[in-house]
């Protein structure tokens, strides 16, 4: 390009029209608009699905049925026996709704929509997704999906009540017009459904992106690793959520239609659903964390002020993960009454993947090894993250023994192990992600010494909110229990303890966020300084509407 | 009967003669009352509990190593490398020599609790190892199979889930007419606050103070001490699942399934577990209650099922003999 004309394309820039508010946060096709669309979103989303945890652990710090009983005497208007009744099923309903959100309306589009959109066009020297038109379909269809979500809270479920109280895995009959043979259940299968279209299309719309339009000289290999990692997530999210529209269209049609895929009198198979499900369901559980991966990657490079150890490994681990992920999925399964040979298979599958995750581990510490490691916020939430997923991941090996599961499985060992990866791991990274990007995001500073506050409360408050779910696992409390035995009492109470330390921990981020909006600090291009080596640290902090004018060159090997 | 009434008294001290049941602030398993149950307490408290231990502190030794040594204080400059074949290998070998470590015990594990045994070939190697003279092999092999209980056959019994309670029923054991004993075990604890009326008024007993909370049930599940137990779960309405943590079995009551597994309890008395599938509002009001007991005491008891004298039956049940110690399981400890 002659130098005349990109000087015109600086130019043209510097007076590029910023469209108006409603053309450009309603129908915008800006990745970077949109990825702050999403991370508001999951924002708003996520003080939902927190607040329903708040419930639970409310409910579970006494034994008997307390608050939920007052919650539908105050609200649902009923009382006496029917209150009890409605009571149980609004446990129920809670617990599904918060499952539901934090997958589908948090993590995802935080880590996905809002940190992937932002994030991966300005890492690979793009002006901006391919598809901008569909970026924007995908956002507004994830909120669509909420509300459908939303309304189904507050919709007849069955007999006992509103809303779906069958879990997030929907297991049929208990889904079905069985156990409930209310709309809420439709609405369920529509959110989902809806979210799930969203999710196909943003994830072809990260495969074209990361594909065609690297930077000129940005060869997959030196692509940086959050690149990688969303990649890996995208593909998963484009083989694995057509499974579970099938599964639930089938559901629908089971429902509505009068089909009998799920319903044993018809012919049907109640475990054919798990095995649709799961097949979706294992790879999500990937598909959340895989970006969290990538982010604490950077993290740790830029604080260690060192490359990342053993780059190759490190995408190639998350290949495999990818990989892998999709033949283990039965390991959920394990009681349902499969063949022994099988269950053998799959306890085998499970633990290899405890192999690629270790070269992560590891080459996270190597990269930090003979580093200069500045303790700034992300990498705080990094370091807690390392350490809180191989917690999580340990314990996953436990569990991937059918012959322990068979002990430990729907149990709160399950309940500890699954929130160490996510609540622990994918939100960790969320957080990590969050604090390492800000300042570039929004173009002004937070204070450290709040987000170091925030992260400590919540490192002591989870740890105390989910290790002692371990000993109640142990014990045989079973999951998705409104009540429990007297004999489960101390370490529920000491989780609920757990989730109010947590509580003032959020509190202290929205402090935090509400005192760096009103001081408005200008932010640096890059406050982070020599480790932070990819793309969107040669930006100004907020990057200009449109980057890249004029694609940047990535010549040294260090491009990752 | 002077054996009986030592026993009797010993249960009214200490009655139950053994519980299972949720200790409050407890770290771990509950105490194993299956052979099962040892094997899984074992691989996991004492195998693969260190083993995730010693993976975690070596992680975070590593970490606050690193964070020592590595700060920027300690280490103005770093270092530049960023590869290192040797250590990559070895990181990604030996996790998975541990993991074939692991699974060297799972699948001996897995296989032990899920393929109901073939009680001929347990009586027919036992005997062939006694005969050869093998008694070190002999002792190895009844540690896991019981060739005296082998002799008397299976129990069977079957669990079916409904919403919300279990009904039992034992294909053995039949009435004049044919049919097979069954019934509904209802839990006693619904939630309520008239659980105890409604309990007392249903069944007319006066025994509510001593259901434990949420575990208890009207009619119990019963079977005989130191026989092989073969269960099916099947289920009415939407999947459950039928769970005693003490025995380590944990098997889902899917409809349109019979699922099937086994155990061997050897010590008489309570144990309980709770339906460990959601199955809709009362999910966490349908416990299981197992009452093991000595084999004159489960016969009385059958007989008075299928003669309809429910209570009488139930009343025979509440204090258990201990067993003498003459049984496999407990002689081998």
């Amino acid at each position: 390009m002659p130098m005349d004309e990109i000087a015109l394309d600086h130019h043209h820039d510097a007076h590029s029209h910023t469209p108006g508010f409603f053309k450009r946060w309603f129908l915008s096709t800006n990745h970077k608009d949109i990825g702050t669309l999403y991370l508001l979103f999951a924002l708003c989303a996520g003080i939902v699905g927190y607040t329903l945890s708040g419930l639970i652990r409310w409910e579970l710090a006494e034994p008997g049925i307390g608050p939920m009983l007052w919650i539908v005497q105050h609200f649902q208007g009923v009382q006496g026996d029917e209150a009890i009744t409605h009571a149980k099923q609004f446990y129920n309903t809670v617990i599904t709704y918060h499952g539901l959100i934090m997958i589908f309306f948090v993590v995802m589009p935080a880590l996905i929509g809002g940190f992937g959109n932002w994030m991966v066009p300005l890492m690979i020297g793009a002006p901006d997704m391919a598809f901008p038109r569909m970026n924007n379909i995908s956002f507004w269809l994830t909120v669509a999906g909420f509300v459908l979500l939303c309304i189904s809270m507050v919709v007849p479920g069955n007999s006992a009540g509103n809303g779906f109280g069958g879990g997030w895995v929907m297991y049929p009959p208990l889904s079905s017009t069985t156990g409930h043979p209310g709309p809420a259940m439709d609405l369920v299968i529509l959110a989902l459904h809806t979210a799930g279209i969203a999710s196909i299309l943003g994830a072809i719309n990260f495969i074209v992106t990361i594909l065609n339009m690297r930077a000129p000289g940005m060869t997959m290999h030196k692509m940086p690793l959050f690149a990688w990692g969303m990649l890996v997530t995208a593909v998963m999210l484009l083989l694995s959520l057509p499974v579970l529209a099938g599964a639930l269209t089938m559901l629908l049609t089971d429902r509505n239609f009068g089909s009998q895929f799920f319903n044993p009198g018809g012919g049907g198979d109640p475990v054919m659903f798990q095995h649709l499900f799961w097949f979706f369901g294992h790879p999500e559980v990937y598909i959340m964390i895989l970006p969290a991966f990538g982010i604490v990657s950077h993290i740790v490079s830029t604080f260690s002020k060192k490359p990342i150890f053993g780059y190759l490994g490190m995408a190639y681990a998350m290949v495999s993960i990818g990989v892998i992920g999709f033949i283990v999925w039965a390991h959920h399964m394990f009681t349902v009454g499969m063949p022994v040979d099988l269950k053998a298979y799959f306890i085998a599958a499970t633990m290899v993947i405890a192999v690629p995750t270790g070269i992560k581990i590891f080459s996270w510490i190597a990269t930090m090894w003979g580093g200069s490691i500045e303790f700034k916020v992300p990498m705080l939430w990094a370091i807690g993250f390392i350490f809180l997923f191989t917690v999580g991941g340990v314990t996953g090996v436990v569990l991937a023994n059918a012959g322990i599961d068979h002990a430990l499985h729907d149990t709160y060992y399950v309940v500890a192990h699954f929130h160490y990866v996510l609540s622990l791991g994918a939100v960790f990274g969320l957080f990590a992600g969050w604090y390492y990007w800000f300042e570039k995001m929004f173009g002004i500073k937070y204070n450290g010494v709040i987000g170091g506050l925030h992260f400590w409360l919540m490192f002591i408050g989870s740890n105390v909110l989910f290790f002692p779910q371990h000993f109640l696992g142990l014990q045989g409390m079973p999951r998705r229990y409104i009540d429990y035995a007297d004999g489960f009492h101390f370490w529920h109470y000491w989780s609920s303890i757990g989730y109010a330390i947590t509580l003032v921990g959020t509190l202290v981020f929205f402090v935090g966020m509400i005192e760096a909006l009103i001081r408005r600090r200008k932010g640096e291009a890059n406050p982070w300084g020599e480790g932070a080596t990819t793309l969107e640290w040669t930006l100004p902090s907020p990057p200009p509407f449109h980057q890249y004018n004029e694609l940047p060159h990535v010549t040294t090997k260090g491009g990752h | 009967m002077r054996h009986f009434f030592a026993a009797l008294c010993a249960s009214l001290l200490t009655a139950p003669a053994f519980a299972s049941i949720p200790h409050d602030g407890a770290l771990g398993f509950q105490p194993a009352a299956t052979r099962i149950a040892e094997r899984i307490l074992f691989f996991h408290d004492d195998y693969v509990l260190w083993i995730i231990t010693a993976i975690t502190l070596l992680v975070t030794v590593l970490l606050i190593w690193v964070m020592v040594r590595y700060n920027r204080k300690a280490n103005p400059v770093s270092k530049k490398f960023s590869h290192n074949s040797l250590i990559e290998v070895i990181w990604t070998v030996v996790p998975a020599l541990i993991l074939v470590a692991i699974a060297g015990l799972s699948f001996p594990n897995l296989y032990y609790q899920d393929v109901v045994p073939n009680l001929e070939t347990i009586q027919a190697e036992s005997a062939e190892l006694l005969a050869d003279g093998k008694s070190a092999e002999y002792e190895r092999y009844t540690r896991n199979n019981f060739p005296d209980a082998a002799e008397k056959g299976f129990i069977n019994v079957k669990a079916q889930g409904n919403q919300w309670n279990w009904t039992y029923s034992y294909p053995d054991l039949v009435d004049a007419d044919g049919y097979a004993l069954e019934f509904v075990s209802n839990a006693v604890h619904k939630g309520k606050p008239d659980d105890e009326k409604n309990y007392e008024s249903s069944t007319g007993r006066t025994d509510y103070a001593t259901k434990p909370r949420n575990l208890g049930v009207d009619y119990p599940m019963v079977i005989p001490a130191g026989r092989y137990i073969r269960y099916y779960t099947a289920a009415a309405d939407v999947i459950h699942s039928w769970t005693v943590p003490a025995f380590g079995v944990k098997t889902d009551a899917v409809p349109g399934r019979l699922n099937e597994g086994w155990f061997l309890v050897d010590e008489p008395g309570v144990y309980y577990g709770q339906c460990s599938e959601l199955c809709g509002i009362d999910h966490a009001y349908m416990p299981i209650e197992v009452r093991v007991v000595p084999q004159d005491q489960f016969d009385r008891w059958a007989e008075q099922m299928l003669a309809g004298d429910y209570e009488g039956a139930y009343s025979s049940v509440m204090m258990i003999a201990a067993r003498e110690p003459s049984t496999q399981l407990a002689a081998k400890q």
